[in-house]
């Protein structure tokens, strides 16, 4: 089995969460990935893998875990104010672990089914939507690249119109921002730091490079729950 | 010493910078821009191109706004048509090894050499493409782009083109240490001291929520220093304050040096990068479009 030598999330310290659960607060903690930090190689390098889990999403957790508590606090008192100040954080650390956790699954090393198109009801869709899957990866190439400053770019589905569309997100807004009934497939994390080391400025680079890794097998369960 | 042009008192630490002023765009200057940009020029193009481009500047005041039927009339020359003006890609003051170890050569040869002469390259290629924005400076070309908020595309570029000359200014090689002279006392008497302002700089450098830019700025209407957080490519020249320092919060600015480590670089800018030299050179002008206060007439 691979060795993964991660430190997990647990570094909010053992007394503050008891705390916390004695509230009845739910904590979140950095989730694993499902392979090493290297085995991206070469569309996403192990230096930026590492960093962009151990230290980046690990950030807006724990951001996230003190942001919420403090809204606990302010709720309790009946602070409406700082309930209401406390929002952007929310959804900045929030939407970051929110958007990190669909990254990692959306990843997948070549050897296990990286970049392998889908083939069943999503490939179809897919057909269907964009024409092809070149299509749609230039399309979301396309919009990715035009984000401007940092950003997320989506491929979902709309549960209530059964459709797939293309969205881009700013900052760390969740994909929801931009419709309810939108559940994300696939999304591309292009903030700087997900590809700056390895690419330096050069995002269209990023985007072609980072579909031979994409797991198209997690896309399509998602695609078949919400389009049976 | 790499041609510079600008307006401002500009005590760079190396050694004689020329300062050609933004009127003086002189034959030696356009000829260098136009053998430049030899191959872009456009063909069908049957007016005059105006030469205020490459001198785009932080604090001038916004000049009459012709329209575009009066900026053609008003150029009545017969100029070659293959000289075209276009924005170029000014250098920092200093040498790119001049910021070790606080900002490494190879940021800077990213940052400038990549990031911000893209911004330039693309800039000139939405100009020259539509005639309308063709013909303002850059200071106008910025409000009229952001279009009170609903910015133009041409806004982004033409905004981060201006934030990266106005960055790179904003730093020396053996900055840091503290404000003097009538700086200081404004930043106290707004501040409270040097270090609360210090405080609450990097505190907004590290509350950004995204990319932008953190901002010293001098705020027209309130007569007052003040620090403000921009996203992207916001800059406050769209509000008509007056910006005396910045600093760069994309993470391209510190991703090579610094990693995710924020904390680290905003406190590195402030120790050891930011040019008060500057700054003092910028208040000392923005004085004379803001009244800081009552002068200190004696009584007979």
């Amino acid at each position: 089995m691979a060795l993964r030598t991660l430190v997990s999330g647990k570094t909010l310290g053992a007394l503050s969460r008891f705390q916390q659960q004695i509230r009845g607060l739910q904590t979140f903690t950095l989730p694993d990935l499902a392979y090493d930090y290297g085995a991206l190689e070469p569309a996403i390098s192990g230096e930026i893998m590492q960093l962009h889990h151990q230290k980046h999403h690990q950030t807006y957790i724990t951001n996230y875990n003190k942001a919420l508590e403090q809204l606990d606090d302010a709720i309790a008192k009946g602070d409406a104010s700082t309930a209401v100040k406390l929002q952007s954080a929310i959804k900045f650390n929030g939407g970051g672990h929110v958007n990190h956790s669909i990254f990692w699954k959306n990843l997948a090393p070549t050897h296990e089914g990286g970049g392998e198109p889908p083939h069943g009801s999503l490939g179809w869709a897919i057909d269907q939507h964009f024409g092809s899957m070149e299509k749609l990866i230039a399309k979301m190439n396309t919009e990715g690249a035009a984000v401007q400053g940092s950003g997320w770019v989506w491929l979902a589905v709309d549960k209530e119109l059964k459709r797939l569309v293309i969205e881009t997100t700013a900052n760390q807004d969740p994909l929801v921002t931009k419709g309810a009934s939108l559940v994300p497939l696939i999304g591309i994390d292009v903030w700087e730091h997900a590809y700056y080391l390895q690419y330096k400025n050069v995002r269209p680079d990023y985007l072609k490079n980072i579909w031979k890794v994409i797991n198209w097998k997690y896309a399509s369960e998602v695609y078949k729950k919400e389009c049976p | 010493m790499s041609w510079t042009c600008s307006n401002y008192l500009c005590l760079s630490s190396s050694s004689s910078s020329s300062l050609i002023d933004s009127h003086e765009l002189t034959l030696f200057n356009r000829c260098k821009l136009s053998s430049e940009y030899k191959e872009l020029r456009r063909k069908d193009h049957d007016s005059l191109r105006p030469i205020n481009t490459c001198a785009y500047l932080g604090l001038k005041p916004p000049t009459h706004k012709l329209d575009k039927g009066q900026r053609k009339k008003d150029c009545v020359l017969n100029k070659p048509k293959n000289i075209c003006a276009y924005y170029s890609l000014r250098p920092p003051s200093y040498k790119f090894d001049a910021l070790e170890p606080y900002m490494s050569q190879r940021t800077l040869e990213v940052h400038w050499g990549e990031h911000h002469r893209g911004y330039v390259e693309s800039l000139n290629k939405y100009l020259e493409k539509d005639d309308i924005l063709y013909g303002y400076t850059m200071d106008e070309l910025i409000k009229v782009t952001y279009n009170n908020g609903n910015p133009l595309p041409e806004f982004n570029v033409a905004a981060q083109v201006w934030n990266h000359d106005f960055f790179w200014e904003s730093m020396q090689p053996g900055g840091g240490n503290s404000p003097t002279l009538g700086l200081l006392r404004q930043i106290e008497k707004d501040f409270g001291s040097f270090s609360d302002f210090r405080e609450e700089f990097i505190e907004n450098a590290l509350t950004l929520f995204g990319s932008g830019w953190v901002w010293l700025v001098l705020k027209r209407n309130e007569k007052r220093l003040a620090v403000v957080q921009t996203t992207n490519a916001i800059t406050p020249l769209v509000w008509d304050d007056i910006p005396l320092l910045s600093l760069d919060m994309w993470e391209h600015s510190y991703y090579l040096d610094y990693k995710n480590n924020k904390a680290q670089y905003a406190n590195v800018f402030m120790d050891h990068l930011v040019s008060w030299n500057m700054a003092l050179a910028r208040i000392a002008y923005a004085q004379s479009f803001v009244n800081l206060g009552e002068p200190k007439i004696p009584v007979a």
